[in-house]
């Protein structure tokens, strides 16, 4: 179903994108109002009547971020727990999805379900006895401890979406090259790996923008303060803010958002595209 | 990482699938290297990532589970042993009318958040099919935006919006709409209001997932059959309900099920929004209920068993339709 540009119902279409404009404005005006709150001092915040436009504004709230040192431990954390889970999920699921669909074999079936349902069992429900595992391991406060629950939370649907990937490669181009004289372990990098690329992209996203934004596991297992993370360390502010310094947090919320976005607007077509496929294809 | 496939493994097409469930672990007697190999290769290759799921999720809901039969307070954490104590967990939870009031409010929450979701995102997703480029990627950003941003920074945007004293949507109501009542209205005092905000605020952030998932699937329906219909005589509406949404039944599937998982164990926005004030025992649902009961490792394993039992009874339609697609 391409977007079929109109030869009829001019009229019609436009309309419609009148209304899709307006959705997209709506949608929008949150992220818009963090934006703008963050350029604003508290006294202008604080009136009976919004500011709309930063004009004139101060940068002082996003100063007053960056050079708060609780702001870089936490940045430094959330960099640990998300590199480690990013890397070690992408290269688990990735060698998982060859598995499921390259090879048929006993189990494969029961497996498949098995990644189905564990993606249904609600971590909202699970936190306290995987706060006390980590407890006996003494892994509580770590990023080790954090990383191995993210990592065990975001393999299941990460191996779902790189099936569909690894499946969308026709073994064929494999073989084809296997016939011109490549080994299989060579055939499959020199032909298939490059293919794969998208989807690896795509996952990784996937696995950053869940270790990067998790907040129900972070506020269980990081108790201390020096090891909270940045969804930790926003919340920490919105609380520790008697009479709440809404310029502070929304420019604070900005700037850990920054990085999400940017990588987001460069890969979201993929990552849905990658979801399809998983659900789509065998 | 691990090696590739070796050639003396099976392919994909020559073998049948056989028999689910029975792992391998019976060894014929059979021409030994080449079968071992081609068995064990793609067991090799689930190790790594089996290992850390089972670590981090089985075994945590494994001894969650076992909890769930045992008396695990305060004590038992300072080092008394537990006790069993068999289903008292269970019945003690289940004859509280109140954990029957956070059941109902959790399930009708999350039926009303996942059906909102996925109408207005299938409606945007068919929008997006049906304008110009312009309009298209105007909303395409917009809602790239939304999804993108990380759940903790919209919710705090959101309190600010809806900030009693210099919120901008008390302003809006007070002023260019006139409600003067509303100018200094709290919304989450009341649990009425509290779970209004609260589905507002979900629905915003799941929308997107739904609509580019739903119009990524709406590209791959052929045009052919869509111009076959309209010769046929069909017309928008019934090429969008016979034809094209059937065809993207899979996505809606899947997508509808992940709404579903998700809008049951909300916790984050309920949890922030109690942090901000709202009365916790008033407006729990099953994930913040379960945070609260964190001291009573017992009784919170049996709520969590709970939960998940009301998570597979209302998917449970869905799994079995996805397995029985799955080759």
């Amino acid at each position: 179903m391409s977007t079929p540009v109109g030869k009829r119902g001019g009229t019609r279409r436009r309309l419609l994108g009148a209304v899709a404009v307006v959705v997209a404005l709506i949608w929008v005006f949150p992220i818009y109002w963090m934006i703008n709150s963050a350029f604003l001092p508290t006294n202008r915040l604080r009136t009976p009547e919004p500011t709309f436009f930063p004009f004139s504004g101060t940068l002082s709230n996003f100063r007053r971020v960056l050079t708060d040192s609780s702001f870089f431990d936490a940045f430094r954390v959330s960099l640990e727990v998300t590199g480690i889970t990013v890397v070690v999920a992408i290269l688990f699921a990735f060698v998982a999805a060859l598995a499921i669909s390259r090879f048929r074999f006993r189990g494969r079936k029961a497996f498949l379900i098995t990644v189905l349902i564990v993606q249904m069992i609600p971590a909202e429900g699970l936190f306290i006895s995987q706060y006390q595992v980590l407890d006996g391991w003494h892994l509580v406060n770590r990023v080790l401890g954090l990383s191995i629950v993210y990592t065990a939370a975001i393999l299941p649907f990460t191996i779902w979406m790189l099936r569909g990937f690894v499946s969308g490669v026709p073994v064929e181009l494999e073989e084809a090259a296997m016939v011109d004289g490549l080994s299989r372990t060579r055939a499959f990098f020199r032909i298939t790996f490059p293919l794969l690329a998208p989807g690896l992209v795509a996952a990784g996203v996937y696995g950053f923008l869940q270790a990067w934004n998790e907040y129900t596991l972070a506020l269980v297992v990081m108790t201390d303060p020096d090891q909270r993370t940045l969804p930790l360390w926003l919340q920490g502010l919105v609380e520790g803010n008697r009479a709440t310094d809404w310029g502070l947090i929304m420019a604070g919320a900005t700037v850990i958002s920054i990085p999400v976005i940017v990588f987001f607007l460069f890969v979201q077509k993929r990552m849905s595209a990658g979801l399809v496929a998983g659900a789509v294809k065998g | 990482m691990l090696a590739p496939p070796t050639p003396e493994a099976t392919l994909v097409p020559p073998a049948p699938p056989r028999a689910p469930v029975v792992p391998a672990s019976s060894t014929s007697a059979r021409p030994r290297r080449r079968r071992l190999r081609g068995r064990t290769g793609p067991y090799l290759l689930l190790l790594p990532a089996l290992v850390p799921i089972a670590v981090g999720l089985g075994y945590p809901l494994a001894r969650q589970f076992v909890l769930s039969f045992q008396e695990y307070g305060l004590a038992q954490q300072f080092g008394r042993p537990a006790e069993w104590v068999g289903l008292d967990n269970y019945t003690k939870l289940l004859t509280d009318p109140y954990v029957w009031g956070v059941i109902g409010r959790s399930i009708a929450f999350c039926l009303v958040n996942a059906g909102l979701t996925m109408v207005v995102g299938v409606a945007l997703a068919v929008l997006m099919t049906r304008v110009g480029r312009f309009a298209r990627t105007t909303l395409q950003i917009g809602l790239l935006l939304a999804w993108g941003t990380p759940v903790l920074a919209t919710m705090t945007v959101w309190q600010w919006l809806f900030d009693s004293q210099y919120g901008v949507v008390n302003w809006l109501l007070a002023e260019p709409l006139g409600f003067e009542g509303m100018r200094h209205h709290s919304w989450i005092i009341e649990p009425l209001s509290f779970y209004l905000l609260a589905t507002l605020i979900v629905v915003w952030m799941s929308v997107p997932f739904v609509v580019f998932s739903v119009y990524a699937g709406l590209l791959q329906v052929p045009d052919e059959t869509l111009e076959a219909a309209e010769l046929d005589g069909a017309g928008a509406w019934q090429r969008l309900r016979y034809i094209a949404l059937p065809l993207v039944r899979p996505v809606l599937l899947i997508v509808g099920l992940l709404q579903v998982i998700w809008d049951l164990r909300v916790f984050t926005q309920i949890y922030v929004l109690q942090r901000a004030g709202a009365p916790t025992r008033e407006t729990h649902l099953l994930g913040t209920f379960i945070y609260s009961l964190s001291k009573e490792f017992g009784t919170a394993g049996a709520m969590a068993t709970i939960m998940l039992a009301i998570t597979l009874a209302l998917t449970i339609v869905y799994i079995r339709r996805m397995l029985r697609e799955e080759p």
